[in-house]
């Protein structure tokens, strides 16, 4: 095997990629395709609720819109970003020539764009593409679904074997193939937080494949799972869903939560505040997170011992999730702070993410989550934490690794402005449904009465300069990779830490083919 | 400057918060424009919920606050352009401690009145009355469980003129929270409901009543309310339930007990006016035009407003409404499985089936000429013809 050949030509490269680099940028273009198609559904959304009244879509469209928002953004655009940035960062932060299993790595990306053209072509079948929204309870989603359901479970599984396999790769390369001298607790923190959110992908993909196995044994072979008129029980899909879908809220978080406490130490030039506690932290916000999905379902009827379980383990959540606020925030408490563009957004993390936590513990509380569930509240609180935290320090990731992937400086002032419209779109769009869901607006629903029209107006209008801020985005990534000014120091960043910043600038094709001695 | 701005914490801040949330309590039953917190509401729960929501609400703004303030001074004071040098400490054993023990026990203080209140919203014991509450694609039903006399039974659904919604006409200050026929009960009894669906998951949802409950297809939930003022909450259905889930409102008329009595009364003997009528003969006007009203009550979602179809197949030409009596009714009684098409059997009376029917054959064009009378529905049904018998 000769180390020092370099890429495939043409599209070749692409489609037999080994090299975990190319892997990486496969699956960030992919999640970047998605983001845009998922946020193209979301401004239909808001458009039709820019007023009361039906003005552009029928209420059959609309619940396919929002379901396939849900699903794109969830599946196609977050989830794949992160694994696109493990791809690329995990060998190089424990100095391994690549990831342990590279066919796999290149089945399971190839899977995706498969999974995501079943899944999106559902919009032009007969019948209308999946309207059950991204959660999918039964019976709506069995007995009262389009015939596209069925296409919409083929797709779920193959991204479902997408990521476990993804997450076993990593797994095994974070197992075995960290250099001499890299033991787990000198690990950086994305990769810690990687591989917990990788065994945590492990356990909970399987039941998501059962889930919709038994929706598919439901609708096409007579069994009755979720079909009360059978003796099945519709609660039981929700239990089952939640069990998997709790975990996966963290599984979006968790590898955020790794890049802005990379970034945060190399603005603030000053180590991670309280590394060890960052690590016990996210090993116990894993731990729970599989002792709390009821919390999902404290209206559904559940004995008041189970309420009262449920609230009491969520509540807990709070404490390590405060933990990590904590140490990001001591971090830049007397550190030598600059605000570069990554930095930007990983600040616009802290302080949005916290305001979700902060929602989150409210809706924790079971008697008051009686009134939120269900409203606008809820889509509130978990756009303040897959937007504002896993999309944001997504944003944050790519402006600060991206220099040393493709060898260019982006253009520093778009970056600012990218993340100023962002910031302010976003706050517009998502603070006021807050107000509209504390109010009584239920969520899912086409049309709404008349109280509600201010806050809509203004959300909608926030939530189109977000969409126009990542056309900026899009723009500013293109130009470096083609036009930025060239950089060449390995450092890149005066306050980076870890092994990343030690290979030349770009990164070569093979890294690390020697493995490097970490003191 | 730290010090300083801990210092300015109190005497600023917290009457800032109290102001903002005084505010917000003034808000009651008829939520208006703006409308930025959660309602008090009108009943025990409610007020329970609204106090645990703000009590919450307070605790995260005072810990935000903290945070927030000690964030934006490091932030400000630690500046690389100010020249600042960074520390280099990384740990410190005492502090994570202490912020890991401390939020453990504020946490406790929130979970003891949020067990108090929980507990309260699921005591549904000893209730002075029970209404039986099914959710239907989309509409709810509600029953009355009586203790003398027969139960009272009906159907409770969207009155917004459809034109409205389409923006044809302007839209009134109910827009979407009206009902033809509201849900009524009497002010300070305990009223125990008893929640099912017929089709897919529902949720009753009323906030000023701070009752939010599944219903769920095969189950019985229950939830409860005492509702001291009289007056009329509105309310919405939570959980997606296919295409017309955000058309499914909920109205509960709150009156007075005397009040209460004889509307109760007066849908005893219209019920019973109504069995009487069902062993009438009807002429084909009087059937039309029932079954005109029961059509735009029921059908116009699915069929069109002139037969021509949507979700469900078109009415106008259809070989069913212009075919076999028998096999009309079957579709209508039973309903087709699997589709959009309910059983219609067990939401109406055998004189409203039997109106609709004859509608069916001789509107839009479908001009068949006979007609069904109520009681060949009864006969339908009682030959086998119904499945739920
Ligand atoms: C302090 C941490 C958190 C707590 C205590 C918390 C609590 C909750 C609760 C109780 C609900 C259910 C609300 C309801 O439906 O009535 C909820 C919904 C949700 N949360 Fe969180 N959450 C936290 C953090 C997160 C994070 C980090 C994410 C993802 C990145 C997240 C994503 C979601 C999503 C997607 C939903 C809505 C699911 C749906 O019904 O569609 N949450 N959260
Ligand atoms: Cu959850
Ligand atoms: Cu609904």
């Amino acid at each position: 095997m000769s180390e020092h050949h370099g890429p495939a030509k043409g599209i070749k490269r692409w489609i037999f990629a080994t090299n975990h680099k190319d892997i990486g940028t496969l699956y960030l273009w992919f999640s970047f395709a998605m983001f845009i198609i998922g946020g193209a559904f979301a401004m239909i959304i808001r458009a039709e609720l820019f007023q009361p009244g039906l003005q552009m879509i029928s209420p059959e469209f609309f619940n396919q819109m929002t379901t396939m928002h849900g699903l794109v953004m969830v599946f196609g655009a977050i989830m794949p970003s992160f694994v696109g940035l493990a791809n690329w960062l995990i060998p190089m932060m424990i100095g391994a020539p690549d990831m342990a299993l590279p066919r796999m790595n290149n089945l399971s990306f190839w899977l995706l764009p498969f999974a995501f053209t079943v899944l999106l072509s559902s919009l032009f079948m007969e019948g209308g593409a999946p309207n059950f929204g991204w959660t999918f309870y039964a019976p709506l989603s069995t007995t009262y679904a389009p015939p596209s359901v069925t296409f919409f479970i083929f797709g779920v599984h193959l991204m479902g074997a997408s990521s476990i396999m993804g997450s076993i790769n990593i797994i095994a390369t974070v197992m075995n193939m960290r250099a001499p001298g890299m033991t787990y607790m000198k690990m950086p923190l994305f990769v810690w937080t990687w591989l917990i959110t990788a065994f945590l992908l492990v356990a909970v993909m399987p039941v998501l494949a059962g889930a919709v196995t038994m929706m598919l044994m439901d609708i096409h072979f007579g069994t009755s799972f979720f079909n009360a008129a059978g003796g099945g029980d519709p609660v039981l899909f929700q239990h089952v869903f939640w069990f998997f879908g709790h975990p996966e809220v963290y599984i979006i978080i968790l590898p955020a939560f790794g890049v802005v406490s990379q970034i945060i130490p190399a603005f603030s030039r000053k180590p991670l505040f309280g590394y060890d506690s960052m690590v016990y932290a996210t090993a116990s916000i894993a731990f729970l997170s599989f002792i709390v999905w009821a919390h999902h379902m404290y209206t559904v009827g559940m004995p008041i011992a189970g309420e009262l379980f449920f609230m009491y383990a969520t509540m807990l959540i709070a404490v390590p999730t405060g933990v990590k606020v904590f140490n990001w925030i001591t971090t830049m408490f007397k550190g030598s702070i600059t605000f570069e563009t990554p930095m930007l957004f990983s600040i616009g993390f802290v302080f949005l993410f916290t305001i979700g936590g902060f929602t989150g513990l409210m809706l924790a509380i079971a008697p008051a989550d009686v009134q939120y569930h269900d409203s606008y509240f809820v889509v509130a609180h978990f756009h303040y934490v897959m937007v504002a935290g896993a999309v944001f320090s997504m944003s944050a990731a790519i402006y600060y690794w991206l220099p040393k992937w493709c060898g260019r400086m982006y253009d520093e002032t778009m970056g600012k402005v990218h993340f100023w419209i962002a910031f302010i779109g976003f706050n517009i769009a998502f603070f006021p449904q807050h107000f509209v869901g504390l109010a009584g607006m239920p969520r899912r629903i086409p049309d709404y009465a008349l109280q509600f029209t201010d806050f809509n107006m203004m959300s909608s209008i926030g939530a189109f300069i977000y969409g126009a801020a990542q056309i900026l985005f899009l723009f500013n990534v293109i130009r470096t990779i083609v036009a930025g000014k060239k950089v060449d120091d390995p450092q890149v960043w005066e306050g980076a830490q870890g092994l990343e910043w030690t290979i030349p600038t770009p990164a070569p094709y093979h890294t690390f083919t020697t493995p490097p001695q970490v003191k | 400057m730290y010090l300083h701005a801990k210092q300015l914490w109190r005497p600023v801040l917290l009457p800032a918060i109290i102001a903002l949330c005084g505010a917000s309590t003034t808000a009651v039953a008829e939520p208006g424009r703006w409308q930025m917190n959660m309602p008090r509401g009108a009943t025990g729960v409610s007020s329970s919920i609204y106090d645990i929501h703000m009590l919450t609400f307070i605790i995260c703004c005072v810990i935000g606050i903290g945070v927030f303030v000690f964030m934006f001074y490091s932030l400000v004071a630690f500046r690389k352009s100010k020249g600042h040098e960074p520390a280099t400490f990384h740990d410190n054993t005492t502090t994570e401690i202490l912020w890991t023990v401390i939020p453990f026990f504020i946490l406790l203080a929130m979970a003891w009145p949020a067990t108090k209140t929980m507990l309260e919203v699921y005591d549904t014991d000893e209730a002075d009355m029970d209404i039986l509450v099914t959710g239907y694609q989309w509409k709810w039903s509600y029953e009355y469980i009586l203790e003398d006399g027969e139960n009272v039974k009906f159907f409770s659904n969207l009155s917004t003129p459809q034109n409205e919604i389409n923006n044809l006409s302007e839209k009134n200050a109910n827009y979407l929270l009206e009902v033809d026929n509201p849900l009524v009960i009497p002010a300070g009894k305990k009223v125990r409901f008893l929640l099912t669906a017929n089709d897919v998951i529902h949720s009753w949802w009323v906030p000023d009543l701070g009752v939010k409950k599944d219903a769920i297809p095969g189950f019985v939930n229950e939830a409860w309310t005492r509702v001291d003022r009289e007056g009329v909450y509105r309310g919405q259905c939570a959980e997606l339930c296919g295409k017309n889930h955000g058309f499914m409102p909920v109205v509960v008329k709150v009156t007075s007990e005397q009040e209460f009595d004889s509307w109760i009364a007066d849908k005893q003997s219209e019920a019973a006016e109504v069995k009487e009528l069902m062993s009438q003969q009807f002429n084909l006007e009087e059937l039309m035009e029932r079954g005109e009203a029961v059509y735009q009550r029921t059908c116009l979602a699915c069929h069109g407003a002139k037969g021509e179809g949507g979700v469900g197949k078109p009415i106008a030409g259809s070989s069913v409404a212009t075919g076999d009596i028998g096999e009309q009714l079957n579709i209508v009684v039973n309903g087709v499985p699997g589709t959009a098409m309910q059983a219609f059997g067990g939401q109406m009376n055998d004189l409203e089936t039997a109106a609709v029917a004859t509608y069916l054959r001789n509107a839009f064009g479908n001009n068949m000429g006979d007609m069904v009378q109520a009681v060949d529905v009864y006969n339908f049904k009682k030959g086998g013809g119904s499945s739920d018998e």
